[in-house]
C-alpha cells in the first residue's frame, strides 16, 4: 500500500497540508466558504510540527501493526484489508481517547466540542491525498511503505 | 534613534477573503506579518516589507496585496526619493550602504536596442521542428589555423576543449553567499542540460564532486576552498579578478554565515568573516596573472581550460588583449548589470561599463590582433532572456553566464536583501529553516526548464535567419541592426543602423 512521507529537510513548515487537510474535508469544498462559515468546521487530519530550523508534517503511518486499532474498545477503528487504510467509524466512536494513548506516532487527535477523533483517512476516493498534492515544496511524497514493521 | 524612513511597500489584506492560516506569518522572514489575538486578525507591519512577494505567492486564497507606498515628495528631478532615503539610512547608521543583485540603474540597456534579422524571400528560413538545428558550442583555445595530415587527420594540436549543449551556463554564485540546496540545483541542472555551472570563490561541497564534469571551479583572490582535489574534479579552472556589480572591491561573507559546513568547503574557521582582498595580491601584472595561469595549468596536467573572469571597466579591450597572450582559454567579461550577494550600492551602481560595449569592444580588439580563437568570450551581467543570448553571440560572445536569470528561475524577485542574509526564498541565506525553501529537486527542474525554453527560442530565431547552428551567428554583427542609437555608439558596438 502506499502512505505519505514526509521529507523533513524540505518541509519549509508553511502548513498549507493542514489547510489543504480541512478543505478536502469540508462540506463546501471552498477554501474560504470552509473556513469562515461552515459552523462544524473540519479540522486538519494531520499536523505540522515546528521548532526552527526542523518542521515537518506528522501524518497517520497506517500502520501494519496499527496500535490504535488494536486499543480501540468499541471497534471503530478499522484497518481495511485491501487498501490498508485505517479509519474511523465516527458513530461508534466514544471518545474514550485510548488510541490517541496507543498510537506511537501521536497522530490521532481529538475533534474539537465533537467528543470523538479524527485521523487521516487518506483522501479515501483521491489518486493523490489533499496534503502532498498542495504541498508547495514536494516535502509529503505519496509512496509505497518500505517498511513493513513500521506500517 | 527614531527612524525617518518611511515604508517602502504598503500590504494589504482582503480580510474577506483571509482565512488566518498563518501560512503568512511563517512564510515571511522579515518579520511582517502577525496574528492579533485579541482582535482575532491576522495583521501586517509594512514597514518590514521588502516587496518579495513570498507571502502573496504562498496564501492560499489570494488575500494579500503588496503595493508600493503612494508616498509622494514634492517633485524633483535632482531629489529623488531613492537619494533622500539613501541619505537618511546613512544620517542613521554611519556606514557604508549596503545591497544585492545588480545596478537597477537607468543607463542605456544596449540589448534593448539591437533587433535581429530574418530571412524574407532571397533566403529561405529554416524550420527547426523539421530541421536539425545546432547549439552545440566548444570552448577553450583554438588552433591559429587547421592543418590535415595525409589520411585527413586533424594535425593541429587542439587545446583542451569543453562541448555545451547550449551556449548558456550558469554564473559564480559561491556556497555560502547561497545555500548548499541551490548549488545543488544549479549542479543538477547544468548536468542534466550539458552545459557548467560556477563554485564561485567558495570552494565545492564534498556532496557536488559527483558533478565535477559540469563544473568550473573559482580561485580567487581569497583562495577561499582551493586545493588539489578541488582543481582536479572540475571541468574549467577560473580565476577570479572582477565581478561585475562591484568592480575593484574584494569580499565579505560574514561570520555568521560561515557555518560548520561552510567553514570545512571554505578552509576558514567556523564563524570567522571570509574576506576575499580586492586584488589577487599576487597578480599585479600581465606577466604575474600569466603566472598564475600556467600553475594552474601545470597544476592540472594541461588536462582543463583555464578562465579568466573581470569585471567589465573602461580599457577592457586593452586587459583583455593581455589576457590571452598570458594564456587564458576563456575569458569572462561581466557587465555593469552583473548581480552580487553583497555589495556597497554607490559602488553597484556607479562602477563599470555595460557589458554589450564591453563585448563589442574586446571582440573587436581580440580580431583586430589576429588573437580572437585564441580564447573563447563569455559575457555576463544583465542576460533576460534568449533574446539577449542571440544578440550576445552576435557580438561575438562564444556563450553567456546567467547569474540573476537562474535565480528568479529559483523564485528571486530582486527585492536586493541578498546582503541581509535573511531571504525568504531560502535563495541567499545559510539560516537553515530558510534554505529548506529551495528544493533541489524543484530547482534543478525549473532551471532545466528555463534553458530548454531558452533553446528551444534560440533554435526558432537562428532557424529566422535562415542560419542552422549558432556557429554560424557567432560574431556575425551583420544580423544585427540599432535602433535609436548615436553614431559613436553603433561604432563601438560594430553595427549598422536600421534601415541601413
Amino acid at each position: 500500500m502506499k502512505t505519505v512521507y514526509v521529507k523533513e529537510e524540505v518541509c519549509i513548515g508553511c502548513g498549507l497540508c493542514e489547510v489543504y487537510c480541512r478543505l478536502e474535508h469540508s462540506r463546501s469544498k471552498d477554501l474560504i466558504k470552509s473556513f469562515k462559515r461552515e459552523s462544524q468546521q473540519p479540522m486538519p487530519l494531520l499536523r505540522v510540527e515546528r521548532r526552527e530550523p526542523i518542521s515537518f508534517a506528522v501524518t497517520c503511518r497506517h500502520c501494519a501493526e496499527p496500535h490504535c486499532v488494536y486499543a480501540c474498545i468499541t471497534g471503530a477503528l478499522q484497518r481495511d484489508r485491501e487498501s490498508g487504510i485505517v479509519t474511523v467509524d465516527g458513530e461508534k466512536c466514544i471518545g474514550c481517547w485510548t488510541c490517541i494513548l496507543a498510537c506511537p506516532f501521536g497522530v490521532i487527535r481529538q475533534e474539537k466540542g465533537k467528543g470523538k477523533i479524527a485521523k487521516c483517512d487518506l483522501c479515501l476516493a483521491k489518486k493523490i491525498p489533499a496534503c502532498v498534492d498542495n504541498c508547495p515544496n514536494e516535502a509529503l511524497v505519496y509512496a509505497e511503505v518500505q517498511d513493513e514493521t513500521l506500517s | 534613534m527614531k527612524t525617518y524612513l518611511p515604508p517602502k511597500f504598503l500590504v494589504t489584506r482582503d480580510l474577506a477573503k483571509c482565512i488566518r492560516c498563518e501560512v503568512c506569518v511563517n512564510q515571511c522572514s522579515f518579520d511582517n506579518h502577525y496574528y492579533d489575538a485579541d482582535d482575532d486578525e491576522m495583521k501586517s507591519r509594512s514597514e518590514n516589507c521588502v516587496g518579495c512577494h513570498r507571502c502573496v505567492t504562498f496564501c492560499p486564497t489570494g488575500a494579500l496585496t503588496v503595493r508600493r507606498n503612494p508616498l509622494e515628495y514634492r517633485e524633483n528631478y535632482n531629489w529623488r526619493p531613492e537619494f533622500i532615503e539613501d541619505i537618511i539610512k546613512q544620517a542613521e547608521s554611519g556606514g557604508i550602504l549596503l545591497t544585492g543583485m545588480g545596478n537597477d540603474k537607468g543607463q542605456r540597456i544596449y540589448w534593448d536596442h539591437l533587433v535581429l534579422n530574418a530571412s524574407q524571400v532571397t533566403n529561405p528560413s529554416i524550420d527547426p521542428l523539421r530541421e536539425p538545428m545546432e547549439l552545440t558550442t566548444y570552448l577553450g583555445r583554438k588552433p591559429d589555423r587547421v592543418t590535415l595530415g595525409p589520411d585527413l587527420n586533424l594535425e593541429a594540436e587542439l587545446a583542451p576543449q569543453v562541448r555545451l549543449e547550449v551556449p548558456i551556463m550558469f554564473t559564480a554564485i559561491s556556497y555560502g553567499a547561497v545555500s548548499l540546496n541551490v548549488h545543488e540545483s544549479l549542479a543538477r541542472a547544468a548536468t542534466e542540460a550539458g552545459t557548467l555551472w560556477n563554485t564561485g570563490e567558495g570552494g565545492l561541497h564534498p556532496k557536488l564532486y559527483k558533478y565535477g564534469r559540469n563544473t568550473i571551479v573559482q580561485v580567487a583572490s581569497g583562495r577561499f576552498g582551493v586545493h588539489p582535489d578541488y582543481l582536479d574534479v572540475a571541468r574549467v579552472v577560473e580565476i577570479k579578478i572582477g565581478q561585475g556589480a562591484k568592480p575593484g572591491i574584494g569580499g565579505h561573507l560574514p561570520g555568521e554565515k560561515v557555518s560548520a559546513e561552510v567553514s570545512s568547503t571554505r578552509m576558514i574557521p567556523q564563524g570567522t568573516d571570509a574576506l576575499s582582498p580586492a586584488p589577487q595580491h599576487d597578480i599585479y601584472s600581465i606577466e604575474d596573472l600569466a603566472q598564475l595561469i600556467y600553475a594552474l595549468k601545470e597544476a592540472t596536467h594541461y588536462t582543463k581550460p583555464v578562465s579568466v573572469k573581470i569585471a567589465a571597466v573602461h580599457n577592457s579591450a586593452a586587459i583583455a588583449s593581455g589576457m590571452v597572450r598570458a594564456g587564458a582559454d576563456i575569458i569572462v567579461l561581466d557587465g555593469l548589470r552583473g548581480a552580487t550577494g553583497a555589495a556597497p550600492k554607490i559602488i553597484r551602481d556607479n562602477v563599470g561599463i555595460p557589458i554589450e560595449l564591453a563585448l563589442a569592444s574586446v571582440d573587436s580588439r581580440l580580431r583586430h590582433e589576429g588573437i580572437r580563437s585564441r580564447a573563447s568570450i563569455v559575457i555576463s551581467g544583465g542576460i533576460r532572456n534568449s533574446g539577449d543570448v542571440a544578440k550576445a553571440i552576435a557580438l561575438g560572445a562564444d556563450a553567456v553566464n546567467i547569474g540573476t536569470a537562474a535565480l528568479v528561475a529559483l523564485g528571486c524577485r530582486l527585492c536586493q536583501q541578498c546582503h541581509t542574509g535573511k531571504c525568504a526564498w531560502g535563495i541567499c541565506t545559510s539560516d537553515l529553516f530558510l534554505t529548506k525553501r529551495v528544493n533541489p529537486d524543484i530547482g534543478a527542474r525549473r532551471l532545466v526548464n528555463l534553458l530548454r525554453g531558452w533553446s528551444l527560442e534560440l533554435k526558432e530565431m537562428l532557424g529566422g535567419m535562415g542560419i542552422n547552428a549558432i556557429e554560424s551567428l557567432r560574431g556575425n554583427r551583420l544580423h544585427l541592426r540599432g535602433v535609436g542609437l548615436t553614431d559613436t555608439e553603433l561604432d563601438i558596438l560594430g553595427v549598422r543602423m536600421a534601415g541601413s
